[in-house]
């Protein structure tokens, strides 16, 4: 859908000195000394694919809002490329751009920018209107958008009359009502209240999911990021630090800087049974050597293993069970060597509904999927430790030291 | 230090400009001439009593009733001055400048909003001339249009024309930039931006400045007595020439109740435009 390649934005006078110092790998501090340029964006390089909703996430001065503006042109890149839909947009004329950005790419603001002279409606219909369509369309779509963002009946009303958050439900409703199938975000929950900031996260998870547009959403805040994003950019000074998922970003943070970055960001409510589990030690069927499954489990060194039958979990086996039976001459694993009654739940559940599940018995949670087939299981220890905000080391599979942005192309 | 002769090259200059643009400098003059006494004969076809109901009327308009009880006191009292004609005299070649004024201000300082380097050329030009002493604008307009009206009404719109600039830029510039960015987004053109956006949320600074264009306007037109302009300006010169004090104090009179009345309605369509 959207596809970014090599950006760099370098604002001021010189910045044909300084993209050459920048070459010579220069800092940022450097390069503004010597040339009085500021590097905004430096190499960034992503592929967004459609319907996704994608989460730029930085501090101030990161770059994140120059690289928004850098997808619809609002800001011409220094150097680098941009395609929409494969459209490489730098190539475009003043008039094929307009376009594209009416018809292709809206776009909501931090501080709303909705227009004081014009009513709801009249700033609702703002992209249709310079589109010029028919009177009776432009109607249908702004009520329809009204509606959408929970303002139906607004449309008359004044800007002055409405609250922040209501304001931006117009924002929200105006990127809407050009059926643009790009929403490029720019901090819109910013300033907003934090009980507002949640409705309104709430609402963009809910028009996403029914209205499946790919959304660019540009945000300082990591919880944000992690409660909304599908994946997250995280820069820092201009550049690309890590992009992954938010569970990826937690589990196998690129560096200190991220590492530091999340110290702070409620995992509970981010990773889920997915991101913890493990493949078990030991796995047994029904009706195998009972002597032999207990030889698995102590030289694994686990005290349970999980049993399957016909790729289903049907129950739990342990040393304290089998131990006796053995030594009592049983030589099949049959049902009354099986205890039936174990906990099971699905790989999304977050790790906050996990905590009490873990607790209930003394063996490792199953993860299953929907026909019950066993995909990993979660110990009471792996969640303490990611509550504990560590990642347990070793266990996870980082995949580099970053992820590769371009793995997914629009 | 040798004498560098500024002055003479300036005068070279307008001798060299008034052969070879008389043609143009005839149709100004006509046009001006025209469009004043048009503008005088509709203020002064209804008589002074409901001429100056229908200001107040335009004061109550826009204003409150106080505005509007003053006003038509006030220009009564001109009435009684005998000084009506000369008052609509004066109004008209006011307005007439300030309209002059704004057509050439108003578009300057939208390009001035628009370009970097218009801005910075036209600003000492604008220092320049609000620097200058109010006499010195007639000068060359009597050179170039002889004694009279047509001198007096372009002294006078040159020397309101600053404002006009300054103040269309100021409000424009001053626009949210995330609102001219919004209009940009959703792919409108920059002059509609300009026309649907900037103007619009730009008006309450540049109806400052028509405030402004106007106020300089109205002491211009007393100078323009000096160069044979009829109206108030004619009127103090005499009397200040005759030591009549008597017609110099109404003459002022005149002056400031025109002044006031003119700053109230004009800077009352800024606020009302919210």
């Amino acid at each position: 859908m959207i596809k970014a390649e090599h950006l760099f934005k370098v604002f001021g006078a010189r910045s044909d000195r300084a993209m050459a110092l920048l070459e010579e790998g220069h800092s940022k501090q450097e390069i503004l000394a010597q040339t009085q340029c500021t590097v905004a964006v430096r190499g960034v390089s992503f592929a967004i694919s459609p319907g996704e909703l994608f989460v730029i996430m930085g501090l101030s001065g990161s770059g994140k809002s120059t690289v928004i503006r850098l997808l619809n042109r609002l800001i011409e890149p220094t150097s680098g490329t941009v395609r929409v839909q494969g459209r490489d947009i730098g190539k475009l004329t003043d008039q094929e751009l307009r376009e594209l950005r009416n018809q292709k790419l809206s776009m909501v603001f931090q501080h709303f920018a909705i227009f004081p002279h014009r009513t709801v409606r009249e700033n609702v219909g703002y992209g249709l209107h310079v589109r010029s369509v028919q009177e009776s369309v432009l109607e249908e779509r702004t009520e329809w958008a009204l509606d959408s963002v929970g303002l139906g009946g607004w449309g008359e009303a004044r800007p002055s009359e409405l609250s922040g958050g209501m304001k931006q439900r117009v924002g929200l409703a105006r990127a809407l009502a050009t059926d643009a199938e790009v929403m490029l975000m720019d901090e819109p929950f910013s300033a907003l209240d934090p009980l507002i900031r949640r409705d309104m996260q709430d609402l963009l998870i809910r028009l996403h999911r029914d209205l499946g547009r790919t959304i660019v959403f540009v945000t300082h805040d990591l919880n944000e990021a992690m409660r909304i994003g599908e994946r997250i950019m995280l820069m820092k000074d201009g550049e690309l630090v890590q992009l992954g998922t938010g569970a990826e970003i937690l589990s196998c943070p690129a560096d200190d800087y991220v590492s530091n970055f999340i110290a702070d960001v409620d995992r509970a409510r981010v990773l889920v049974a997915r991101d913890l589990m493990l493949m078990p030690p030991a796995i047994a069927r029904v009706h195998d050597d009972a002597g032999e499954v207990l030889e698995r489990l102590e030289s694994s060194g686990a005290d349970a293993s999980y049993v399957l039958e016909q790729g289903r979990v049907v129950g739990v086996t342990s040393r304290k069970l089998l131990d006796p039976a053995v030594r009592a001459g049983a030589t099949k694993l049959d049902y009354d060597l099986i205890n039936t009654e174990f906990r099971a739940t699905g790989p999304d559940t977050l790790l906050i509904a996990l905590c009490p599940l873990v607790n209930a018995q003394r063996y490792p949670l199953a993860i299953v999927d929907g026909e019950r087939r066993l995909l990993g299981t979660v110990s009471s220890e792996a969640v303490l430790e990611a509550i504990a905000n560590r990642a347990s080391e070793g266990e996870h599979v980082c995949p580099g030291s970053r992820s590769e942005p371009m793995s997914r192309t629009s | 230090m040798p004498r560098i002769k500024i002055g003479a090259y300036v005068e070279d200059f307008v001798n060299w400009s008034y052969q070879e643009l008389g043609a143009i400098l005839d149709a100004i003059s006509d046009a001006v001439t025209m469009f004043v006494s048009g503008v005088e004969w509709l203020l002064l076809a209804p008589p002074a009593i409901v001429m100056a109901a229908i200001l107040a009327a335009v004061a109550l308009l826009v204003r409150r009733k106080g505005v509007a009880v003053f006003t038509l006191l006030a220009f009564l009292l001109v009435d009684s001055f005998g000084l009506w004609v000369a008052t609509m005299e004066t109004l008209a070649v006011v307005l007439v400048s300030t309209v002059i004024a704004i057509g050439l201000g108003m578009p300057l300082g939208v390009w001035s909003s628009r370009s970097k380097t218009v801005s910075v050329t036209v600003r000492p030009l604008l220092d320049f001339m609000q620097t200058l002493p109010a006499y010195v604008y007639l000068i060359p307009a009597v050179f170039f249009f002889g004694v009279g009206l047509v001198p007096a009404v372009i002294a006078t719109a040159v020397f309101a024309i600053p404002p006009a600039v300054r103040l269309t830029e100021l409000g424009i510039r001053q626009v949210d930039t995330e609102m001219v960015e919004a209009a940009n987004a959703f792919g409108a053109h920059p002059w509609q931006i300009m026309r649907e956006v900037q103007l619009p949320l730009a008006l309450p600074t540049v109806m400052a400045g028509v405030n402004q264009v106007i106020m300089l306007a109205l002491s211009m037109v007393v100078i323009a007595g000096l160069v044979g302009a009829a109206g108030l300006g004619g009127v103090v010169v005499s009397a200040v020439t005759q030591l009549d004090i008597a017609g110099g104090f109404e003459g002022g009179l005149a002056v400031v109740i025109l002044a006031i009345f003119l700053d109230r309605v004009t800077a009352a369509l800024g606020e009302s435009n919210r």
